[in-house]
């Protein structure tokens, strides 16, 4: 058997005591499929290069060539860890744009799952920073929560990640009383388990040096770099959508928006555990003010399957060609443009939609937060050790399905 | 969200550059000419303080039918532009012909535009000059066409040549297989 | 015979320590599960009981994949290194009174030149395996080691000082059988420099940067497989009991407890050991990584300097008592 050929970069010259290194795509700390590539001298990192495009499964394109109602389901596979508010910044946006109203009980239940896969998706996010870290058991003990939710979600549509819960219009199906309960012990014990996750790290000495001063981005920075959500709060730049274009039920509930003062990976992580408390603050509003009446807007009947007494809810095949019939006559469907941003746990999660008056979009861009993340990589990972590049990485909090689409 | 102000100083500022502004669903929108896209942006972003890019995206009209809008060339690059003290949105839309597919990089007032021009030239072909490193970030490097062009098929006749490769390749290190031996004669026939 | 009678000694203590080891992974899985409120191995037998032994079999016969492009020696070499080295010192360490192996006069600097040889086998692994990550795990593991063998030796200067001997045996002895008399009491600072370095010696959390799984995928066997992969693994517990063996003679007076159990002596040598290695565990489940200067800056900048005062102070102690 012959030697297998050494395939290594060429080193220019001068450059000989640099180290390069691919760190991913299967790395277990890159948080999915992110490749990253290090210039090393030593351990300090000298040029980190962010490689994506993976899991890129062309979601612009197919969205094209689907109705808006097809396309709910491709949102579900953006940011699978918390797919309710991609569900729901889809809706918002498809409903603005063809102006349909939803009723208020609708809404609430949107603002309700929302803010449930917030607390999913930032406890995710700080289970794995934590171990990336290597604090093993803030992961198991976020994972418990993560479960009561997931669980719940299951229970409110049948599924754990890829819900597809809203519909345009409204939401699927109305919540049930034990799903209410269940909630309501959720939320009152939650805040007790956020206490128990800062024992093990809050005032950590060894947390402390590893967050403290690492990653650190000024305000000005970060809104050039355009990063938004929690990991914009933690500079400082008071901008939340959920304040800034209010959706859903936001602008009936009350909550605050924590920001941080320093930038740096601390501060980011004491805003989403503040971001939670609220989330759960709200989550007891919604509980309270809950109010009654239908779950869907009557204006977009054909859009969904009707509600009927005795019907089967499964839909054959004739009558999914049906409904798309329907979609595809209806006249409401407005030319124009139209960019809608929402609050997903990782950021803006914006649609810009260009509709022609067919009943597919004719473009629909999807501004990812994590996209725009990752690509932020590249400024703050220079000159910082491998350890804090992958403290950063965990910071930024990034789902590789929302960035390669 | 009434930054219609804005829309005004645009025009008072660069009365040349603004083809035409419209409101559409309580969103502003101003149609700029490409040349001097730049200096509206750092106009924009230094007098207006609309310091947040929201978001970057091409648009191909190539198949667009419509009688509300108003296009004239093939392609159009979308700038979303917001501004967190104000709370204000606007809209720019800049035409780029399809003969000389170019703009210019926005990349030296946002740093995050790096990637979303980027992307831009990937999905859509869209040439950013000045740009410090137009690469294709989305699909791999020797990918051919630009998938979100209205031509570009939504399935395509062949496969990527780098699957090709790695399914050549694959056959080739089969051969180390625990059960290729076994499997080898029933493969051929 | 006399040799006859050494070598069933020896294979009996070899039985011994590679059984303990495999029911160290299962303490510590069960333990490190009931903190994440999880169960840990529960399948095999009762509460998982026979875990380990499925694992030891499961490694065993898995295929040993040696990559292309490593330097075939050594890589072959590097985990045999590793275990031997760490096995050679379980035999200087005394059970109980008369139960070592071997009672040699230099027990701690042999204890110390075999745990420095067992990070040749470190290196070589990450060296020989030609991979990029291993690399930069076994140069970490380098620094690491270099840098707290030189604590952990002069942490336990103190302790020679105070006993007189490098001998393990006489160490204890010199301790008495009274509780006061442990060295942990006269020596407390020393037991701590001895502590964190020994946690930094056998790379556990939070100094196991040679081996972060988040950054470097597995440090120095991320290309090990199989039973070579195992030895690594075995290496590693032996020497977390050799360490915890060692603190246990230093610093809490060995075999002695505060009644004699006259059927099985070392029953306290034992239950000390396993106390520290619990210690080791709880620190895992609890406790975040450092980063790699970090662990350099504390190493030379808090421990040592502790223990060169630790020593100054002992001897200035020591001589105006005499």
């Amino acid at each position: 058997m012959s030697k297998a050929m050494t395939v290594d970069i060429p080193v220019s010259a001068g450059d000989e005591d640099h180290y390069r290194i691919k760190m991913g795509p299967q790395h277990p700390a890159t948080h999915g499929v992110l490749r990253v590539d290090l210039d090393l001298q030593g351990e300090t990192i000298l040029e980190c290069v962010p490689h994506v495009g993976y899991l890129h499964r062309g979601f612009e394109k197919l969205a094209e060539h689907r109705s808006y109602v097809q396309n709910l389901v491709l949102t579900d596979r953006l940011d699978y860890i918390a797919a309710m508010a991609n569900n729901v910044g889809y809706c918002e946006a498809v409903e603005k744009l063809l102006g349909i109203e939803v009723p208020l009980r609708a809404r609430y239940l949107r603002t309700m799952v929302c803010e449930m896969s917030r607390i999913s998706g930032h406890l995710l996010g700080l289970a794995t920073h934590a171990l990336d870290i290597g604090a093993m058991t803030v992961f198991l003990y976020c994972f418990r929560e993560r479960e009561t939710l997931l669980e719940l979600f299951a229970e409110l549509c049948g599924a754990r990640l890829t819900p597809t819960y809203t519909r345009l219009g409204g939401v699927r199906q109305d919540v049930t009383h034990s799903i209410m309960m269940k909630l309501e012990r959720f939320v009152n014990e939650f805040p007790a388990n956020i206490e128990e996750y800062e024992t093990l790290i809050d005032t950590n000495r060894i947390w402390l040096m590893r967050t403290v001063d690492v990653g650190t981005l000024s305000a000005e920075d970060a809104v050039s770099l355009s990063i938004t959500g929690p990991s914009l709060r933690g500079s400082g730049v008071d901008y939340d959508i959920r304040k800034h274009f209010p959706y859903a039920a936001y602008d009936l509930v009350d909550f605050e928006v924590p920001l941080g003062e320093t930038g740096d990976t601390y501060a980011r992580y004491r805003c989403r555990i503040e971001e939670m408390h609220q989330s759960n603050h709200i989550l007891r509003q919604c509980i309270e003010q809950m109010p009654p009446g239908p779950i869907i807007g009557d204006d977009a009947p054909d859009l969904v399957m009707p509600v009927k007494q005795g019907r089967k809810l499964e839909v054959d095949a004739p009558a999914r060609q049906g409904l798309i019939k329907l979609i595809e006559d209806r006249e409401t469907f407005m030319e124009g443009d139209i960019y809608v941003p929402t609050e997903v746990p990782k950021g803006e999660l914006g649609f810009y939609f260009i509709s022609d008056g067919k009943g597919s979009p004719y473009r629909m861009h999807i501004r990812s937060p994590s996209f725009i993340h990752i690509g932020a990589l590249k400024t703050m990972a220079k000159g910082v050790m491998v350890a804090d590049l992958i403290a950063i990485i965990g910071t930024m909090d990034v789902v590789l399905g929302e960035c390669d689409r | 969200m009434e930054s219609n102000g804005i829309v005004e100083k645009l025009r008072e500022k660069f009365p040349d550059e603004v083809l035409a502004d419209y409101q559409h669903l309580g969103q502003n929108c101003v149609l700029i000419r490409r040349d001097h896209i730049l200096d509206v942006c750092r106009y924009l972003r230094d007098e207006c303080s609309m310091n947040h890019l929201m978001c970057l995206c091409g648009v191909d009209n190539s198949t667009r039918t419509s009688t509300v809008d108003s296009f004239s060339e093939r392609f159009e690059v979308v700038y979303q532009l917001y501004s967190i003290a104000t709370k204000q949105m606007i809209r720019l839309r800049t035409q780029v012909p399809e003969d000389d597919c170019s703009i210019e990089s926005i990349t030296s007032l946002w740093i995050g535009a790096d990637w979303l021009e980027r992307e831009c030239f990937d999905l859509m072909g869209i040439h950013f000059d000045g740009h410090p490193d137009l690469r294709r970030i989305l699909t791999p490097d020797d990918w051919e066409g630009h998938p979100l062009r209205k031509e570009y098929p939504l399935r395509g006749d062949r496969e990527w040549i780098g699957y090709e490769e790695l399914k050549a390749k694959s056959k080739e290190l089969s051969k180390f297989d625990f059960h290729s031996r076994d499997h080898e004669k029933g493969e051929h026939e | 015979m006399q040799i006859l009678i050494l070598l069933i000694q020896i294979a009996v203590l070899v039985a011994i320590v590679l059984l303990h080891v495999a029911y160290v992974t299962y303490f510590e899985r069960k333990i490190i599960g009931h903190m994440q409120v999880r169960m840990g191995p529960m399948l095999v037998g009762w509460h998982g009981l026979l875990q380990p032994i499925a694992d030891g079999i499961k490694s065993f016969f898995k295929e040993d994949i040696v990559p292309e492009q490593a330097d075939k020696p050594l890589f072959l070499a590097a985990p045999i290194i590793c275990l031997v080295a760490m096995m050679v010192s379980v035999a200087v360490l005394p059970f109980a009174k008369g139960w070592a192996l071997a009672d040699i006069n230099i027990g701690l600097l042999f204890i110390f030149a075999m745990s420095s040889l067992a990070s040749y086998g470190i290196i070589l692994a990450g060296w020989a395996s030609n991979s990029k990550f291993t690399l930069l795990g076994a140069l970490r593991s380098m620094a690491q080691v270099i840098s707290y063998e030189i604590s952990l030796g002069l942490s336990l200067v103190g302790v020679m000082m105070l006993s007189g001997s490098l001998n393990l045996t006489e160490i204890v002895e010199a301790q008495g059988t009274s509780f006061f008399g442990m060295y942990i009491f006269s020596q407390p600072v020393a037991f701590f420099v001895f502590f964190v370095a020994m946690l930094a010696e056998t790379n556990r959390v939070p100094f196991d940067l040679p081996e972060a799984e988040t950054e470097l995928v597995s440090g120095y066997i991320t290309e090990y497989s199989g039973m070579r992969y195992a030895m690594f693994f075995m290496a590693e517990y032996i020497g977390m009991f050799v360490m915890a063996s060692i603190g246990v003679v230093c610093f809490l007076g060995g075999w002695n407890g505060p009644f004699e159990v006259s059927i099985f002596p070392p029953i306290w040598f034992i239950l000390k050991v396993y106390l520290i290695m619990f210690i080791f565990i709880w620190i895992r489940a609890t406790i975040p990584r450092y980063r790699y200067d970090q662990l350099m800056a504390i190493g030379w900048k808090l421990l040592i300097p502790l223990t060169l005062g630790n020593i100054f102070v002992t001897g200035l102690v020591k001589a105006s008592i005499n």
